[in-house]
Formats: structure tokens, sequence, C-alpha cells
């Protein structure tokens, strides 16, 4: 169980011992804030007044584990493992309202979206948790031929988190296929490599900078 | 003037009827409109969310093939027409950061380059267009007006502008309260609502993930577009047009509710004013029939 999740109760255990819920300074990771104003342009989250103002714009504030006003003290502080494995960077639909509304300019959908990379990079997240898997069918579809078909991302992302899903899905589907709306024909660029070498070169350009 | 159009993987397969009735409309006031030549995805939020030079590189694929195809034209920026809000928003966004920050331009130079293409000024070159900015801006709503053949009198439409259509990199329009498409919507003889929700985000990709939180959000929105008494809500974007058409059933279920509210695409309503046929704005698609006259009073 999470330290944060546990009652008054079970933070003491039989009085041995007593749970923090703060970590010392020492165990933070001082290094996150930067990593993470790298990858989000964001050197300007430094200046967060902490007015909470992205949080009340934010449409799914309520059902997130940190609300983003949080996040950004959370990432600052250097809180790298609670905001990588909270839900909050999951559940962000990057409508990019907190970023439009912010009164210091803190690109906070960005934010959000480094989060997103760290944690996908890292595999952070629980395994048939749908947000990421998405993300990274979608990739893979892409990468192949060029463009998506929202038919076969559906179905492989119902296949890899939860196949009973498909049967929600099945009335909305058949409709779709009835109309016309999804097809079995997968769109795709003239030369499907070429997707490919431009991902590959995207990858090496990156290295050759460090 | 002349645009390319990029459609997006959207509008070639659940958001079909966006297409068809941007074209036909397109043509009914005779504009000169063309695909955009081996387009490839902008990369979604899915890019982003891997890997954000990626996205941006997807990005610039598409918008050095436009200047290619578009050739000389003068000297002028080639006029790319993204109806999708997702495409729309991240070709800005990479062209922002691409202009912004070397190192975002030195990868995506280096990487179109092994592709043969040219990645020089792109930010100039091409100018990222929303078809209901090229609509109400360069069209103009008299020339829309002129077209009515079938004025909607009295209907009582819903504008949903969405997110990415309005912020943070779009400039056609007022982030907090646009009014492109209640213009339009008056242009065609119908009265637009006036509500508080225009910009709220649908939800996006979370009902297809987290149907808990994505239902929920379309569902306030359509609560609150049939309480003001809207008889047709209109979109922009097919991710919207999407969740909330197609997902009511699911709503319903869930919320215990009865909505039904016909969603359909501003330019499939522009067709209809014009009196082009069902077919020819995609509206045998639709799951809920669209809806075309007031109800009496
Ligand atoms: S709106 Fe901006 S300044 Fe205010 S808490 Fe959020 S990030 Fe900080
Ligand atoms: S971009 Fe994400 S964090 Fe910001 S308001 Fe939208 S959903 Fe909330």
């Amino acid at each position: 169980m999470e330290t944060r999740d546990r009652t008054p109760d079970q933070l003491v255990d039989l009085g041995e011992n007593v749970h923090r819920l703060i970590k010392y300074e020492g165990e933070l990771d001082q290094g996150f804030a930067a990593e993470v104003a790298r990858l989000a342009h964001g050197e300007k989250f430094y200046t967060c007044i902490q007015c909470g103002t992205c949080s009340a714009t934010c449409p799914v504030s309520h059902y997130m584990d940190f609300t983003p006003r949080r996040i950004i003290a959370m990432v600052r502080a250097g809180f790298r493992e609670e905001v990588l494995r909270s839900f909050t960077i999951w559940l962000c639909a990057s409508c990019y309202s907190c970023t439009a509304d912010c009164p210091r300019e803190i690109k906070i959908t960005d934010v959000m979206y480094a989060l997103k990379q760290i944690a996908i990079k890292e595999g952070i997240y629980p395994k048939r948790f749908p947000i990421p898997v998405m993300a990274q069918e979608f990739y893979k579809i892409v990468k192949k031929k060029g463009r998506n078909n929202e038919g076969k991302l559906m179905m492989n992302l119902a296949l890899k988190t939860n196949p009973f899903s498909l049967l929600r899905y099945a009335k909305v589907g058949l409709k779709l296929f009835r109309t016309g709306r999804v097809t079995l024909r997968e769109e795709s660029i003239r030369n499907h490599g070429e997707i490919q070498t431009l991902l590959g070169a995207v990858d090496r350009a990156r290295e050759a900078a460090k | 003037m002349k645009y390319l159009y990029f459609p997006g993987c959207s509008l070639k397969s659940t958001g079909k009827p966006y297409e068809e009735s941007i074209l036909s409309v397109f043509r009914a006031l005779d504009v000169d409109i063309e695909e955009l030549k081996d387009w490839n995805c902008c990369g979604a939020t899915a890019y982003m969310a891997v890997d954000e030079l990626k996205s941006f590189s997807l990005c610039a694929r598409n918008m050095a093939l436009a200047v290619k195809q578009h050739g000389e034209g003068n000297g002028e920026p080639v006029q790319l027409v993204a109806p999708c809000s997702a495409c729309y928003s991240l070709l800005l966004k990479s062209q922002h950061y691409m202009e912004e920050n070397p190192e975002v331009s030195r990868v995506v130079k280096t990487a179109l380059k092994e592709v043969g293409l040219e990645s020089e000024g792109l930010s100039q070159k091409v100018r990222i267009r929303h078809p209901l900015d090229v609509l109400a801006n360069d069209i103009g709503i008299e020339r829309i007006k002129d077209q009515v053949k079938k004025p909607l009198t009295g209907l009582k439409v819903v504008p949903y502008y969405g997110c990415l259509l309005v912020r943070p990199y779009a400039t056609f329009d007022d982030p907090y309260n646009p009014t492109s498409m209640d213009r339009l919507i008056r242009a065609l003889g119908a009265e637009p609502v006036d509500w508080a929700l225009k910009t709220r985000c649908c939800g996006g990709t979370l009902s297809g993930t987290i149907q808990g939180v994505g239902l929920r959000l379309s569902y306030l929105l359509l609560k609150e577009a049939s309480r003001k008494g809207g008889e047709l809500l209109l979109t922009a974007c097919p991710l919207c047009q999407f969740d909330l058409e197609c997902f009511q059933g699911g709503m319903n279920n869930r919320f215990q509710h009865n909505v039904q509210m016909p969603v359909a695409y501003f330019s499939q309503l522009i067709g209809k004013a014009f009196n082009l046929s069902d077919r020819e704005v995609g509206a045998q698609r639709l799951f809920i029939p669209m809806k075309l006259e007031a109800a009496a009073p």
C-alpha cells in the first residue's frame, strides 16, 4: 500500500514505527525538475506561484490522485516516484485549458507529456492500463504504415488490455462498420519504409547531440 | 486562393462525413482545394506521449510535402487546411517549436533530409488553416449567406468548438469565447445557442480508454446543450463528433439518462442549407439523424 493511502491508524504500526507521509530532502530526486524541464521546454515552471488556476480549470482534476498544481509542486521538489506512478499523468486529456490559463505561462500540458514520455520509456505503469498501451499501439501502427487505422487501433487496444471490452464496443463498432466509418482496408503512404527511416533518423540525430 | 487539404487519419474513417461535407461545401462555393499527396499521420497525442521530436518530425514531413506540391506559387505561403482539431493544433505546435527551439529545428532538419525533404522555413512557407477559419474569414459570411437555398429558420444550434481548435496555438478566434461558428450558424438562418461550455474538453481519447471519465465529460456537454434548448450540436473535430455522438448509448446506460442529441459537423449543416443532398454531406453516416427543422413553438 502506498503511504498516502494509509489511514492514520495504519500509519502507526503497533507503536513500533511511525510511517512518514513526507519524504526527507535527501530522499528526493534533486535532478528530476531539471529532467522534466528539459523535456518540456519548461524552464519557466520554477516560477509557479501555486495559485491553483490549473487545477480549477482542468476538466478531469477531480478524478486525479494529484491535481495539476500539486504535480507541478511535486516535480519541482523531486518526488520522482510518486509523480511517475500517479494516475494524473495518464488522465490528462491534453486539452490545454491549464496552459492557456496559467498566470505564469507555464506549459502544464507539456509537463504532463514529458512525464508520460519518461514513464513510458521506463515502463512505469500498470501492465494493462489502457492509456499508455494505446499510445504505444498507435505509435507502432503509424511507424509501420505512416497512417493510423482506427478500427485496428481499438481492436489491438482491447486485446492488450481487456478483451471483454470488445463486447462493450461491439454495438458501436458494428454501426460504424454499417455506416462506412471504419474499414478493414488499411490506409498507408506510398513507401512504407519512409516513416521508419524518418523516425530512425530522429533517434540518430538526438544521439549525435549527446 | 488555392488550398491544399490535409485529411489526417480520422477523416478517412470515423470522420468520413466530415471529409465529404467539407469538400462538397468548398465545391459549392467554387473554392479550389486539392488533397495533399502521400500525407502521413500527424502523430496525434500518442506520439507526443512517446516522443515529442518524432511527433514534430511527422508533422514537418507533411509540411515539406505541401511546399513541394505547391511549387513556387508567386512566393505566397501554401495554405494547408487541416479539419481535425488535433492535427491542426499539432501542426501549429510543431511550427511553433521549430521556430523557438534550435534543437528541435536541427533534429527535424536532419530527419527530413534523410527522406529527401527540405525543411528550410517551413513555418513561414506553410500556413496551417482550419476550415472554420477559411470559411469564416477567407470566404466570408456574406458569400456563404448568398449560397443558402434552404434557410434553417429558428433551428436552435449549439456551437461546440472543443479545446484544440482555439488553444493554445490557434489565433483566428478568441480562445475563451470563440464566435466563428456562431456567425456561420446565423448566416444559415439558424439560431446559435449561447452556452458556457463551448470550449470545454469532450474527453478526447479517454472515451476509448477510461470510459468512466471520458463519457462523463461528454455527457456533461450534451446535458447542458439540451438544457439550453439545443436541437442540434455542431462540432469541428472528428474526435469530438465521435465521442459526443457514438457513445450516447453508453452514456445513457451509465448515467441513467436519456440524451438524444443529434451531433453533426458544421460543414454538414452548411451543406444542407446549401441544399446539397444527404450523400454529398455524408448525412446517412450519422448514428442520429441530423435535425434540420425547428420544433414548433
Ligand atoms: S496555474 Fe500556473 S502558477 Fe498557478 S498553480 Fe498552476 S502552474 Fe502554478
Ligand atoms: S491539459 Fe491536462 S492537466 Fe491541463 S487542464 Fe487539460 S486535462 Fe487538465
